[in-house]
């Protein structure tokens, strides 16, 4: 009786929205490679932070006061007289720390299996356009507290724009809607942070995941799991039935379904993640200076410039770079040049095999000091210049640029391993 | 409506002038979102003048004002300083002010209208932080230098005329804001002489 009741219902609602038919497409009947490993976790913990993100970011807006003259005290106010406001606002504050780590982690997944090749180019696009706005959201967010570190950091990134020959001033002016960093900053940022930029970043999410399901998911061994129709056996095909926009066109080889298989693992990888975040937001939630760093426990105060300023940790490689060039015009160009050079990246890689595990010594060897100059980017961008630092610095950063240019050359004709028929498991 | 064939070339015509009157509507309505990140009328009345009495400033000492909520330093200079200013062209990125970064009439040596004062926006030209005026132990950081402004965000370095010493990341000398004597002792900030 009861089942009847429901079979009807879904049936009345499959009559007029495809439920049950998105449903198997994205998620029952979609086919998932068999070989994922830990390292495609982060995509669906990206997702979950979002959701944190967007949750705890509603409620704190409920006793958040963005003024200038009231900014400051209020978030006292949410720590100390809101009831678990101190909770909601950790979540939030770490959560953005925690969003940039899982991101960078699904970033170079995506590097060493060589997800952002073709046919998944726009995929990548999609992503690198998440990575952006998500930037843009976490530097307009922590202006919100007006804390000295929120000022005069935003302080340092608007000025950014004066570098631009003819328009830089007035382009600086119209950002900050005054002379200086003020109420009028203040407002729009946070106008920009929760609301114009969360839509334009769900919206990318969604562009990112249809694109992601149209070509299907890349896996460690960068064998394709859709192969031409009738080259694959029965047995590699499996008992699993998939949603026919998957297989009437091609044969799926080492496939399961996405919903319940990697549900339940993603559920797996979402257990081990709540464990650390929710130590670092019961226990150092602060993040020993690099989540919440200590001057924005002061007030913002325009004539009194903290002394060192360091951005949060998630910038600090491309601070680096800005930092260790000379010249302020050709330091912009380099900075805003090592986030732009990733969108090139399935364009520059000109290697036909994927994967790391097939791939030349040289592909090894170049990812391997890519991401030792990106970390030691990452520290020197947190810690005051010294003129050794600088010098460091600036071999890092050839490295970084170097990358990419090295990738473009030996790519064309890269002695690379023969790919299995099957995925290895 | 009949079962004529398309018109085509009507389509097309309907379709390109839709399109352009749109077009144009579109860049219209979108003057006012963007004109409402320019300063208000509030934010251009609180960049008034600042009024600042100079008789009362020490030799050697820094008076900072406020104005358009950034620090403005009058400092004076004693005649030492004065004369250690002509020694330091060759250390100087733009000893002679090529860049306009002041006004015409602060564009001498000393870069001020009154050699004995130094106004000039406290503000680096880097990154905008506010440089440390060190006026004794500026010799740690230029040998032989007693006094000047050390930037402890990125390590820049100017002189006593608010110019940019080589080899630091600051690419021009300190603004020189627009100011004028009103009296021996008044010098307003923000104006020239002669504006209302």
């Amino acid at each position: 009786m009861l089942k009847k009741l429901v079979m009807g219902g879904i049936d009345w609602i499959d009559a007029r929205i495809p439920m049950t038919e998105t449903w198997n497409k994205h998620l029952a009947q979609y086919p998932t490679p068999v070989n994922f490993n830990f390292w495609y976790f982060f995509g669906s913990l990206a997702m979950l932070v979002l959701v944190n993100q967007i949750l705890t970011g509603i409620w704190l807006t409920m006793h958040y006061n963005p003024s200038a003259e009231g900014a400051f005290a209020s978030i006292e106010y949410i720590m100390r007289d809101v009831p678990y406001g101190w909770l909601l606002r950790y979540m939030h504050s770490t959560g953005a720390s925690a969003f940039f780590v899982v991101i960078y982690l699904h970033m170079f997944r995506g590097l060493i299996y060589g997800s952002y090749q073709k046919p998944r180019e726009l995929i990548w696009i999609f992503g690198m356009l998440i990575f952006l706005v998500l930037m843009a959201e976490a530097f307009m967010g922590y202006l919100l507290p007006w804390g000295q570190m929120s000022f005069w950091g935003a302080q340092v990134i608007i000025s950014l724009f004066g570098a631009i020959p003819f328009i830089g001033d007035d382009l600086t002016l119209w950002i900050r809607g005054d002379y200086v960093i003020s109420g009028a900053t203040l407002n729009r940022f946070f106008a920009l942070h929760v609301v114009a930029l969360p839509l334009a970043l769900v919206a990318l999410v969604f562009l990112h995941i249809v694109a992601l399901h149209e070509v299907g998911s890349n896996n460690p061994d960068g064998v394709e799991i859709k192969q031409k129709k009738g080259t694959v056996s029965e047995e590699a095909k499996g008992k699993f039935t998939f949603h026919k926009q998957y297989s009437s066109k091609k044969d799926i080889m080492d496939a399961v379904p996405f919903h319940p298989y990697f549900t339940v693992k993603d559920i797996m990888g979402v257990s081990f993640f709540l464990i650390c975040f929710a130590a670092v937001i019961f226990f150092i939630p602060e993040g020993g200076g690099f989540f919440l760093e200590p001057p924005n426990f002061e007030a913002a105060n325009g004539l009194k410039t903290p002394e060192h300023i360091a951005p949060v940790w998630y910038y600090t490689p491309y601070y680096a770079i800005l930092r260790a060039i000379p010249d302020k015009l050709i330091g912009v160009v380099f900075f805003g040049g090592s986030i732009a050079i990733l969108f090139l990246l399935p364009w520059l890689d000109r290697c036909k095999v994927k994967s790391i595990r097939y791939r030349s010594l040289a592909h090894k060897i170049n990812i391997t000091q890519f991401t030792i100059c990106f970390i030691v980017l990452g520290y020197l961008g947190a810690v005051a210049a010294t003129p050794l630092y600088t010098i460091i610095a600036q071999i890092a950063s050839v490295g970084y640029f170097g990358f990419f240019i090295a990738l473009f050359i030996y790519s064309k004709n890269e002695k690379t391993k023969p790919l299995p028929t099957r995925l290895t498991h | 409506m009949s079962n004529e064939p398309v018109n085509s070339g009507r389509r097309k015509f309907l379709t390109l002038t839709t399109g352009v009157v749109g077009g144009v509507g579109a860049a219209a309505v979108a003057v006012p979102f963007v004109k409402s990140w320019s300063p208000s009328e509030k934010a251009k009345a609180a960049g008034a003048p600042v009024s600042v009495d100079i008789s009362k400033i020490q030799p050697g000492q820094l008076v900072r004002v406020e104005w358009r909520g950034k620090p403005v330093w009058v400092v004076s200079r004693t005649q030492k300083v004065i004369d250690e200013l002509a020694t330091l062209n060759d250390k100087l990125r733009d000893p002679d002010s090529a860049e306009p970064q002041q006004p015409e009439y602060a564009t001498n040596p000393s870069r001020s209208l009154k050699p004995e004062l130094l106004i000039a926006v406290g503000i680096c030209t880097h990154l905008g932080c506010s440089p440390t005026y060190l006026p004794d132990s500026f010799g740690e950081q230029v040998e032989g230098v007693e006094s000047g402004f050390f930037c402890p965000c990125h390590g820049s370095k100017f002189d006593m005329a608010g110019r940019v010493f080589q080899n630091v990341p600051a690419p021009l000398n300190l603004v020189i804001p627009p100011h004028y004597y009103v009296s021996d002792t008044q010098v307003l900030i923000g104006l020239d002489k002669g504006d209302a």
